[in-house]
């Protein structure tokens, strides 16, 4: 009963907001905002501390024999408590960074509906209802990104997002209906089911399945070939950008992948094309992302870049260790992003780096939270989650049969790159003299959240350390079971320590090179800052012949059929009209004429 | 020579058919005012020769009220005709189209 509560409540509050919200004093639209969303992450803790094992949950009989069901297993019980304990917080700090806008009934309500949806997704016992979370969240993504509705390009980018996740999920789309002819079901689990008992590993079906929701999922997670809308998506406020754009809504495909695990593992053919989307993407987002003049454009392509470290794993086979980072990262990149806002919050929305400037003494809040964060992404040895999740992934990359030693060196140089552009970020806007004042001071609305972030940054990597280093193994044992089993090496390549010296000497050397080579920037535009060319290719690609096609196609025979007969009876109305000259002696006239016709036609008959 | 009565009738139509050609092709108010007089007087006129014809004194009686009628429709034209010369500083009929189209 309480898992329904858990997407139903944030649900409920949107349906107030949205009834209501408009009347309602400031405090209650935040309270209530707020409130819909922690009380999502009470039930989830609840529900966690109360697992007793899989378990569904079915509420209605919906579509045919596919119902409105909850299925709650290691993986949806591991997301749906991430998604609402992030989203509480990046909510509380929302408040505080809202708090002088228009429209908070919308944004609040905008981000409960999408908290609602993205609950129904990993909730979701079926694809068909997966899709229902798939399609709110990306309602909920052009809401929140064109909430600053005034500004036209914050609208272009809004659909732009929408328009590129849709060309994914034409994918999702395609997959369902080949999965209900092939198989029977949309049950995720009858699904997996059925096609280990019905095809072989290799088979072509699993394969075209497969890579039409790796398609899907590139579209959402914002990997190559669909990743151009992810940087423009941060035209909208900043904890929009923290909450869809990095914990919750571009984790979404990593999670559907996950979640069809079986599938994939049926086709070693998707399996390698999601290796090598996650590879190219992590290393072409993180040279774009050095290439960057905007502090949240470079955190966008941070998280493109995270992502595809996600991929990376999923593709090895090392699903776990893709969880596990999917969770840290969720942590430190929302710490990332809502530092960012923080700086906005304080000096006129202004991202430009080459603006800012010294803000380590007017913003201390800011800087060590962002520093917080940017030593996790940067994956620094032993204190950092993102160091323990980073080193999980690697470590399932190289000793797997299905990743191999390429995988690996991309990873690595991946966070070679990582360190470069993250601390570039640093120099530019905390170290030096400081160029935009800051008139607002950050309140305490905004340093729990952070400070919380901040902890569980720190505290989660513990959850899962290597063998050679206290060997915990919390993530490993929780996802026991849910996964096909990572196929490993008889013999390794390297023993396990040395690859985690050589991770941690990569990551601190990028880290150091990047605080030293950049005290002297100057603002660049090269073809990696316009994201390596890919959104001119497809406006000339898709935009171009799309928008000439419909130019053609605009006037149609059917179409033209109906207007004509309209525009016939108004030509017809416009002579006849001519009649009524308003005069009396012209309608004299007509009264004589028609006797005049009457009486001859009596009279002559 | 026709019969007795068409000759009358005649003349009555003719006086009404002259009111109503100057009805139609008339501009100023007074003139449309003058023709529809004359189409009554017609019609009054035929009235009475009806009578006579047939010996039934209700026709004279029906001249009396078509007079009687025209002196009240005259009192309330002119007022009308004022207030119009008012609005549109002439008394062109032509000037009141404003249910035109």
């Amino acid at each position: 009963m309480l898992l329904g509560a858990i997407p139903l409540l944030p649900f409920v509050t949107f349906v107030v907001l949205l009834l209501v919200g408009a009347r309602l004093p400031r405090y209650a639209i935040s309270f209530i905002g707020v409130f819909g969303i922690a009380c999502s992450a009470i039930c989830a803790l609840i529900c966690a501390s109360t697992y007793t094992g899989v378990q569904t949950q079915i509420y209605w009989a919906w579509i045919g024999n596919i119902n409105f069901a909850f299925y709650l297993d290691p993986l949806s019980l591991f997301m749906t408590c991430m998604i609402s304990f992030v989203a509480t917080w990046i909510a509380v700090f929302s408040v505080r960074f809202m708090d002088e806008e228009d429209g908070t009934a919308r944004f609040f309500g905008s981000m409960n509906l999408f908290v609602a949806s993205m609950l129904v997704l990993v909730l979701a016992d079926n694809l068909l209802l997966l899709l229902l979370g798939w399609e709110g969240v990306g309602l909920c993504s052009y809401l929140l990104i064109g909430f600053w509705y005034k500004n036209k390009a914050a609208g272009r980018a809004a659909t732009k997002a929408f328009i590129t996740t849709r060309i994914g999920d034409v994918g999702l789309l395609v997959a369902m209906l080949f999965a209900l002819v092939l198989l029977g079901t949309l049950n995720i689990q009858d699904l997996l089911g059925q096609a280990a008992i019905n095809w072989k590993p290799g088979s072509m079906e699993a394969t075209i399945i497969a890579l039409c929701i790796l398609f899907a999922a590139t579209g959402k997670s914002a990997q190559l070939p669909l990743q151009t809308w992810l940087p423009d998506a941060m035209l909208g406020p900043t904890p929009v950008s923290a909450l869809i754009h990095a914990a919750t809504m571009v984790t979404a495909g990593v999670y559907l992948i996950a979640r069809l695990s079986g599938l994939f593992a049926l086709s070693p053919i998707a399996q390698t094309m999601v290796l090598a989307v996650g590879a190219a993407t992590l290393l072409i987002a993180g040279l774009c992302a050095l290439a960057q003049n905007d502090l949240k454009r470079v955190l966008a392509y941070s998280t493109m870049s995270q992502i595809g470290y996600m991929f990376l794993a999923l593709g090895a086979g090392a699903y776990s260790a893709a969880m596990f980072h999917l969770l840290t990262h969720a942590f430190f990149k929302a710490l990332l992003f809502l530092s960012a806002g923080v700086i906005g919050y304080c000096a006129h929305h202004e991202y430009d780096m080459f603006k800012l400037g010294g803000l380590k003494k007017l913003l201390p809040l800011a800087y060590y939270s962002f520093l917080v964060g940017a030593l996790c992404l940067c994956a620094l040895p032993l204190v950092t989650s993102g160091f323990y999740s980073k080193e999980f992934i690697l470590s399932g990359v190289l000793f797997s049969i299905d990743g191999g030693v390429f995988a690996w060196m991309s990873g690595l140089l991946g966070a070679f790159v990582t360190g470069l552009y993250t601390f570039r970020a640093i120099t530019l806007t905390f170290f030096g003299e400081a160029k935009t004042p800051v008139v607002h001071k950050p309140g305490p609305l905004m340093a729990i959240p952070l400070g919380v972030l901040a902890l569980f940054s720190i505290v989660l990597g513990f959850l899962q350390t290597p063998e050679d280093l206290f060997h915990i193994h919390k993530i490993a044992d929780w996802f026991a079971g849910s996964f096909p089993d990572v196929r490993l090496h008889s013999t390794l390549i390297l023993p396990e320590w040395s690859t985690l010296l050589i991770a941690s000497a990569v990551s601190m050397i990028g880290i150091a090179v990047g605080l030293l080579a950049y005290k002297k920037s100057r603002p660049v535009d090269s073809v990696f800052t316009r994201g390596l060319g890919f959104d001119d290719l497809y406006g000339l690609a898709v935009v171009v012949p799309y928008s000439f096609l419909s130019r053609l196609l605009r006037r149609d025979i059917f179409g033209e059929m109906a207007l004509s007969f309209a525009r016939t009876v108004y030509s017809m109305a416009a002579f006849l009209g001519r009649v009524q000259t308003g005069r009396l002696t012209d309608y004299a006239s007509l009264i004589t004429f028609s006797l005049v016709v009457i009486l001859a036609f009596l009279v002559l008959r | 020579m026709t019969s007795v009565i068409e000759s009358p009738l005649f003349l009555a139509s003719s006086i009404f058919t002259i009111g109503l050609l100057g009805f139609m092709v008339r501009r100023n108010l007074i003139f449309l005012f003058l023709a529809v007089e004359i189409m009554m007087l017609a019609s009054a006129y035929a009235f009475v020769t009806l009578s006579n014809q047939f010996s039934d004194v209700d026709g004279q009686l029906m001249f009396l009220m078509i007079l009687a009628v025209a002196a009240a429709e005259l009192c309330v034209g002119l007022a009308i005709m004022m207030r119009f010369e008012e609005r549109n500083k002439s008394l062109n009929a032509d000037a009141a189209d404003h249910l035109k189209g």
